[in-house]
């Protein structure tokens, strides 16, 4: 038997000072078991020690919440006695080292953190960030990220609908997989965590334990080195059929009474779910392991304990219910195992062959978990960017950016990804700034986006972190829906350096002042620290995912243009070109200040467009965000093969492709409506041109290129690649 | 007409079928397990699309040993109806009940687009409400749909009128002349990858595969 010491706890990520206070809860020198599930329920993963005391700066409450942070998902109101349950997390570490895996156990993880509340799962999105294309491995890696997060949401059947991806060398070590799914329920059948009624049967359901995914938890909560491959074992493997059989199972055991509480085996498996259900219910777990299905023999209780194998899940039942439960579970070829009981002692107590391996008071576990106030420094505010031209003409800038990295068509990616499946889908993916699923047997919809600018954020993590808030705010309401709510995935580099700390307290201050003004709670998230490689960090993330809704889902904008329409450009222009794509693309620069979010233009700007949508005025909708006006009507143009004549409008570079926020293109029939009603609102308007029945895009100035070279152009990047 | 639906674990898109039907036959299909043998009173048996057994030994492999498949196959011989949407189509040439295999796609990767299909003939219970030669839209999702048979199979296939859709634009997963779907030679049983189902509402971008089942709905 391995001896349980300080060297023991640091290999197992705790420092000393931690596993000083693991010696003063215990009395004793813990067990190794014991140590192994303090470290795991101690990991920056599970008890967010670096970010706790800075999330509580967000907002988290607004009349249509329902549970807000703290549950598997956050749950908000979206009329006629329904929910959304939602949420995104992050896989990061596993899908560097393995990304088929580490991107479908992404997908499957998330999906049950909502399905364990009770909802349907009826959409997936997600947001990935790759490193250099030019690099063997990038492309490897988008390859393994793609194929995973398809195989295994087509195969469960949930449609995914929506992502972003972006492209850039902080990434090469590091990629970021972040996955989101939304799902519905009856607001009266919501379903929680806290474990009560002592005797209850605890019972574990899904697929068998094996080794995989021991220490996990802790692998994500580390930097990554040389070494990092030697870590291949520490990732999961999915089994999507079964966790569809789990879904079902789960939603048809969810019809009876039979359930007090349940939860999944997400990161820590065993150890969180029993140590949370039972701690957040205020009572005490006992588990006997040699009743835990197992899939290979001679597995030691600390395995168990630690294993995350997939599509596991943990509930606490009525006893009087627990045959009827049986019943339903297997008939969906599912195991089903009593391993364990509720106490009223406040302690989880784990058993395996006759041997107590550990008892711990549950309370000092979450309690006493370590909670950092880590230093931090403030970015300093970035210069701005100053006077800057070009010789490239409008028409080759507009070409060379619509076919880099990050602005070119995700075709490729969507394509592989089953987007219709469930048959609600009503704008799959690029026909509309957010996706649009409506509510089976209702005219209602949900609109879904995900969205995070790295480049500003590093520039400015304030700014940056406002502005990710502000870009899924205006992508719900560039198709006519009301945005309610937001879920956050913060990846950042190691907390322990304080300029990081710093990033990360000036995003969480950028979110924070947008959410307040949007009226855009945070009901749920996800934190992803250490994403370092070599002792280099990411650029900061912080990822946004959010949820609005439509009560007639025929209303909904989409980005397709058609002949006989005017453009309209709602927002002000200054011509913002510090961190822009065109300063990067054409000038070969990251420099200068992102550019301004003004939340009082963004309320207004966006609650003008949105009435206008909704009052059956607007034809077509889209935000203008990377790459600036061109690059927006391009997108418009290609989505219909309509042309559009833009002519008239200044030619500036700055103009073109500068990156102001808070700004719509709106197709209309007839722009001095819009502009008369847009100046009534003081809200600032300029029609930009017309739609054309050529087919070919004419730029401010007059040079006009052809729909099909725009388009060869834009979907060029991801075929060629990956010929 | 009397529908059912079947239902085996990994099966996803039985919802999406259940609201075409509901929708053309103005009835509710039944729902039957896998493990269910009796599917006395129904016209028409409906295997969905998705990923029975994981597709894991092969796709429809598993599914076709079921014990209702043997049900399938008296409904198939008594002169009942049966339609067999992707991994429903799977199911039905690996329990016989049509020829060939559907192997990997092509390319070596999912596809999930619309895709235009050809109606060969419009004289089957499946196709009375398209035109001949028509032209329509349906999504297809899958990664097995590369429809394969020796050809002397494609042969008989093409020679009996036996073929049911072509892919018209672009025959993205390989399929042997460019073969989407195809009928039993009593015309009762269909098989196609792509899915109608999907397409039968104008929110969700077009009504193009609703004549399918309104065809069914008149028969």
């Amino acid at each position: 038997m391995t001896e349980v010491n300080a060297t023991l706890a640091k290999s197992f990520g705790l420092n000393a000072e931690e596993y000083a206070k693991v010696i003063e809860i215990m009395g004793r020198t813990p067990s190794f078991t014991e140590l192994g599930i303090f470290s795991v329920m101690w990991s920056e993963h599970c008890s967010y020690k670096s970010s706790r005391v800075w999330l509580k700066e967000l907002p988290t409450k607004a009349p249509w919440v329902i549970h807000g942070p703290g549950e598997n998902a956050g749950v908000i109101d979206i009329g006629e006695g329904m929910a959304a349950i939602f949420k995104m997390e992050s896989h990061n570490h596993p899908s560097f080292i393995e990304p088929y895996q580490g991107a479908a156990t992404g997908v499957g993880g998330i999906l049950r953190d909502v399905f364990t509340m009770g909802a349907r799962p009826i959409a997936n999105l997600n947001a990935l960030r790759f490193g250099d294309p030019a690099l063997p491995v990038t492309k490897r890696v988008v390859d393994g990220v793609v194929r995973g997060i398809g195989g295994y949401g087509n195969c469960v059947g949930v449609p995914t609908v929506g992502g972003e991806v972006n492209f850039h060398p902080a990434y090469n070590g590091n990629p970021l997989v972040n996955a989101m799914t939304v799902g519905i329920a009856a607001q009266d059948k919501i379903f929680l965590s806290a474990a009560a009624g002592i005797g209850n049967p605890v019972v574990y359901v899904g697929s068998k334990t094996g080794r995989d995914g021991i220490h996990g938890a802790t692998m994500a909560s580390t930097e990554f080195d040389a070494s990092s491959e030697e870590k291949r074992p520490t990732v999961q493997v999915g089994d999507p059929f079964t966790e569809k059989l789990l879904i079902e199972a789960c939603l048809e055991l969810m019809q009876t009474d039979a359930i007090v509480a349940i939860q999944d085996m997400g990161a820590a498996g065993l150890t969180s779910s029993s140590v949370e259900m039972a701690g957040k219910g205020g009572v005490g777990i006992e588990l006997t392991l040699d009743n835990v299905p197992q899939r290979e023999t001679g597995m030691t209780a600390y395995e168990m304990m630690l294993s995350e194998s997939q599509e596991r899940m943990l509930l606490v039942l009525k006893p009087e219910r627990s045959e009827m439960a049986r019943a339903i579970i297997e008939k969906w070829d599912l195991d089903y195992a009593v391993i364990g009981h509720i106490t009223g002692t406040g302690r989880i107590v784990i058993t395996h062959k006759g041997v107590i391996e550990a008892d711990i008071p549950l309370a000092p576990l979450s309690d006493a978990a370590p909670l950092y106030r880590r230093p931090y420094t403030e970015t300093p505010k970035p210069a701005p960017l100053g006077p800057i031209s070009s010789d490239t003409s409008l028409s080759t800038a507009l070409l060379k950016l619509i076919a880099c990295p990050d602005l070119c068509s995700r075709r490729w990616i969507f394509d592989q990804y089953d987007s219709t499946v469930g048959g609600q889908t009503v704008k799959r993916p690029a026909e509309s700034d957010a996706a649009i699923v409506r509510l089976e047997g209702t005219n209602r919809a949900l609109a879904i986006t995900t969205d995070c600018t790295p480049r500003y954020c590093v520039a400015d993590p304030e700014q940056g972190g406002a502005q990710a808030v502000a870009e899924a705010w205006r992508n719900i309401t560039a198709t006519g829906a009301t945005p309610l709510a937001v879920t956050d995935n913060m990846n950042f580099g190691n907390p322990e350096k304080p300029e990081i700390m710093g990033q990360f307290v000036g995003a969480i201050k950028g979110m924070a002042a947008a959410c307040i003004a949007l009226d855009f709670p945070v009901v749920s998230g996800n934190v992803s620290l250490y994403n370092e490689t070599e002792g280099k960090g990411i650029l900061p993330t912080p990822a946004i995912g959010a949820v609005g809704v439509l009560e007639d889902a025929s209303l909904a904008r989409g980005i397709a243009i058609a002949p006989g329409q005017d453009l309209v450009l709602i927002g002000a222009t200054t011509g913002e070109l510090g961190r822009s794509i065109w300063l990067r693309e054409i000038c070969g620069l990251e420099t200068g200040a992102p550019p301004l979010v003004d939340l009082a233009a963004e309320r207004a700007n966006g609650d003008f467009v949105r009435e206008q949508i909704l009052a059956g005025k607007i034809a077509a909708c889209h935000d203008l965000s990377d790459g600036g006006l061109l690059v927006a009507v391009t997108e418009m143009a290609l989505a219909s093969n309509t042309g559009a004549d833009v002519t008239q409008v200044d030619t500036s570079h700055a103009f073109c492709f500068g990156e102001d926020q808070a700004r719509y293109i709106l197709a209309v029939e007839d722009a001095e409506v819009l502009l008369t009603a847009a100046f009534a609102a003081g809200i600032p308007a300029q029609k930009i041109g017309h739609t054309t029945i050529d087919e070919c895009l004419t730029l401010p100035g007059g040079v006009a290129i052809s729909l099909t070279v725009l388009r060869d152009a834009n979907e060029g990047f991801f075929p060629t690649w990956f010929a | 007409m009397k529908a059912g639906i079947l239902l085996f674990p990994g099966i996803n898109r039985e919802r999406d079928m259940v609201l075409a039907v509901r929708q053309s036959f103005g009835t509710e299909p039944r729902i039957i397990w896998h493990k269910e043998t009796d599917l006395s009173g129904l016209d028409l048996v409906i295997i969905p699309g998705g990923f029975s057994f994981g597709d894991y030994l092969r796709c429809g492999a598993m599914a076709a040993q079921s014990p209702v498949m043997q049900a399938v196959k008296t409904h198939a011989a008594r002169g009942g109806y049966v339609l067999g949407v992707c991994n429903g189509f799977q199911i039905l040439t690996e329990s016989g009940l049509l020829p060939g295999a559907l192997l990997r796609n092509a390319g070596l990767r999912f596809l999930s687009m619309d895709t235009l299909l050809k109606v060969e003939r419009n004289d089957t219970v499946f196709t009375s409400k398209y035109g001949k030669g028509e032209v329509f839209r349906a999504p297809m999702a899958h990664g097995d749909g590369n429809y394969t048979a020796d050809d002397a199979t494609l042969d008989r296939l093409e020679g009996e009128g036996l073929v049911a859709f072509r892919y018209h634009d672009e025959n993205r997963n390989g399929s042997a002349r460019a073969i989407a779907g195809i009928y039993s030679p009593n015309l009762r049983v269909l098989g196609l990858m792509p899915h109608p189902e999907d397409l039968v509402d104008p929110l969700m971008g077009g009504t193009d595969g609703k004549p399918l089942f309104d065809s069914l709905a008149a028969a």
